[in-house]
């Protein structure tokens, strides 16, 4: 609650203090005086800074996030109108992820130095090294312009058509969930290395245990902590991938949203969304507090004990 | 009691290396071999890259700034050796003084992050206290914000430019290494070398200097190396978006913005400035990798 309190101040502060002026961003530069002084008038900025928080503050408590000054659309709507499809991208980003990242991590762990292994620590290098932007746009090349299989870009609600929202989304969610599966891959691969040498599973190979139990009933459960751990860290960097996936796949999400309202000053865009992401970070982060206790019963009557 | 601590996990490695066999061994000294030798082909592109960049100049067949109205969209030639953008201007030469652009920012934006992070993650880890509990907070509310989020915020504040984009990476990178300098050193700091140093009265100043900093130096090495790699991506995304180096100075990241809307009639615009930094990355990951390995002291 402390972060998120001082994010407050800081996005505030920051957009306040850092050059440009956006009256003049939104009016144009030639205007006449009187007129940016209705424009600040208008919006509220020639009061003072503690007062124009504390105003955002108290109406942003109330769910009124205040009015696009760009578009003059609510905020808020436009927010709930742009956040499914950014949550949907995801969403498809994080199971295309773990599809590829669990069997891939664990076949490298157990398969340790053989072609198995140098093969998916390949596409982990490839998948850390590679500019998702770039990987997008290739990726549109070659299944749009070259193929013909999928559309380039756009967006369909997937109430309106399923299968084409899907076409539409699989290259995009692809892209996104690139980064995410070299790192999760790595994880899941170092931290099983790591479990296996505990001594726990070395119990449970000399009771006579098949190696095949030992790995997927005691030791993955423990390796994937860190996995989650790694999950909910990288959770941030998904949005802001999101940013570019949607700038290059013209997908109208909330990623599109922000860079729209940073490029056009809009504060009340601009304070919205980052108060978004901060609480979306907060909630992911207890998500993962939550997937703990679930992989690991132990980790919630220590906590319990403690209390 | 701590040093009998730290050498309980040393007595079973050297068990195993008795028992381990010969093949096994083997194959550790090959396993090792090859992931140097990744290392050191990172190096190698790295350096490649560097000194293309320095030497764009003489290197460049053609200006990367001269249109030229004949060639416009023209695929590799004999003349032209990746072909020509939408202006008529060669793209090999284009590519090469983008190194410039891309390595700078990436190691500038490095330096900026060090320079400012690692100092007030000394200061946090070192005197804890009112001060820590101030830094810490405030980084851990930055650290809530994708790291790319604040760099677009900061360089659309800042406006469009190569300088900005540089100081809006750098910044945005400071968080984490405030956090990992804190984490070193507050493991460091009880260590009975630095409690010795401090009981026979040397200076703060000395302390860091001659046993915290050199005790941080492989983690905060492996993190630079690594953030090069992320800060030539940022830079690049940066770029892409419109944010950073503005035209007609060549960058990897703005000739793939002007590639994405000739998609269809220059498909090579697109290829060679992504692969460009797509390998540069690749260098400097597995350099990272590659000390990652050699300064790690669990050797798994």
């Amino acid at each position: 609650m402390v972060v998120l309190f001082l994010i407050t101040i800081m996005v505030f502060a920051s957009q306040r203090l850092l050059p440009g002026d956006p009256v003049r961003v939104w009016v144009g530069e030639e205007r006449d005086p009187e007129s940016i002084a209705y424009f600040q008038h208008k919006y509220g900025l020639d009061q003072p800074l503690p007062m124009q928080y504390l105003t955002w503050l108290g109406l942003a408590l109330q769910g009124d996030l205040g009015k696009s000054i760009r578009t003059g659309i609510p905020v808020r709507d436009e927010i709930l109108h742009r956040l499914p499809i950014t949550l949907e991208l995801s969403v498809l980003a994080l199971l295309i992820a773990v599809v590829i990242a669990l069997p891939a991590g664990v076949i490298s762990a157990v398969r340790k130095d053989t072609a198995w292994d140098y093969a998916g620590n390949s596409v982990a290098l490839f998948g850390l090294s590679v500019p998702h932007f770039w990987l997008g746009i290739m990726m549109i090349l070659f299944f749009a312009v070259q193929l013909h299989w999928m559309p380039a870009s756009g967006y369909i609600s997937p109430f309106d058509d399923l299968y084409e929202n899907l076409r539409r989304m699989i290259m995009p969610a692809f892209v996104l969930g690139t980064g995410f599966t070299a790192v999760l891959m790595r994880q899941i691969r170092s931290s099983l290395l790591e479990v296996m040498k505990a001594d726990f599973v070395r119990t449970a190979r000399s009771k006579g245990l098949a190696e095949r139990p030992v790995v997927y009933k005691h030791a993955l459960r423990n390796a994937l902590i860190p996995a989650v751990t790694v999950l909910g860290l990288q959770a941030g960097a998904l949005l802001g991938g999101a940013i570019i996936t949607e700038q290059v796949f013209v997908v109208p999400g909330f990623g599109k949203y922000i860079l729209d309202g940073f490029n056009g000053r809009d504060y009340a865009e601009v304070q919205a969304v980052v108060l978004v992401t901060a609480v979306g970070y907060l909630l992911i982060n207890l998500l993962v507090d939550i997937t703990y206790s679930l992989i690991n019963p132990k980790i919630r009557i220590e906590g319990a004990e403690a209390e | 009691m701590k040093s009998a601590l730290e050498l309980a996990p040393a007595t079973p490695r050297f068990i195993e290396a008795e028992i381990a066999s010969p093949w096994k061994r083997a194959r550790r000294i090959v396993r090792r071999f090859t992931r140097r030798r990744l290392a050191i082909l990172g190096a190698i592109v790295i350096v490649i890259f560097v000194v293309a960049a320095i030497l764009a100049p003489w290197l460049a067949p053609y200006n990367p700034q001269a249109t030229n109205w004949s060639k416009i969209r023209k695929p590799a030639d004999a003349q032209n050796w990746l072909g020509t953008d939408d202006l008529g201007r060669d793209l090999f030469s284009r590519l090469i003084w983008g190194a410039q652009v891309s390595l700078l920012a990436g190691v500038l934006s490095v330096l900026i992050a060090v320079v400012l992070g690692v100092p007030l993650g000394l200061i946090a880890g070192y005197y804890r206290g009112h001060l820590d509990q101030v830094i810490m907070r405030i980084t851990d509310a930055l650290l809530a914000f994708p790291f790319l989020i604040i760099a677009i915020a900061l360089a659309s504040a800042l406006g469009p430019s190569l300088a900005n984009a540089t100081l809006a990476i750098g910044l945005s990178a400071v968080p984490g290494f405030i956090r990992l300098t804190r984490g070193q050193v507050l493991a460091v700091r009880e260590e009975e070398y630095v409690q010795a140093a401090r009981a026979v009265g040397a200076s703060d100043l000395r302390i860091f200097w001659r046993y915290i900093l050199p005790n941080s130096f492989a983690p905060l090495m492996v993190q630079a190396t690594v953030s090069i790699a992320g800060a030539i991506i940022a830079e690049s995304t940066l770029s892409f978006l419109g944010l950073g180096v503005q035209p007609p100075t060549p960058s990897w990241g703005s000739m793939l913005n002007v590639a994405q809307g000739f998609l269809n009639q220059a498909p090579w615009m697109a290829w060679w400035p992504g692969l460009a930094i797509f390998v540069t990355v690749l260098g400097f990951n597995l350099m990272g990798d590659g000390l990652r390995d050699a300064l790690d002291p669990k050797d798994y």
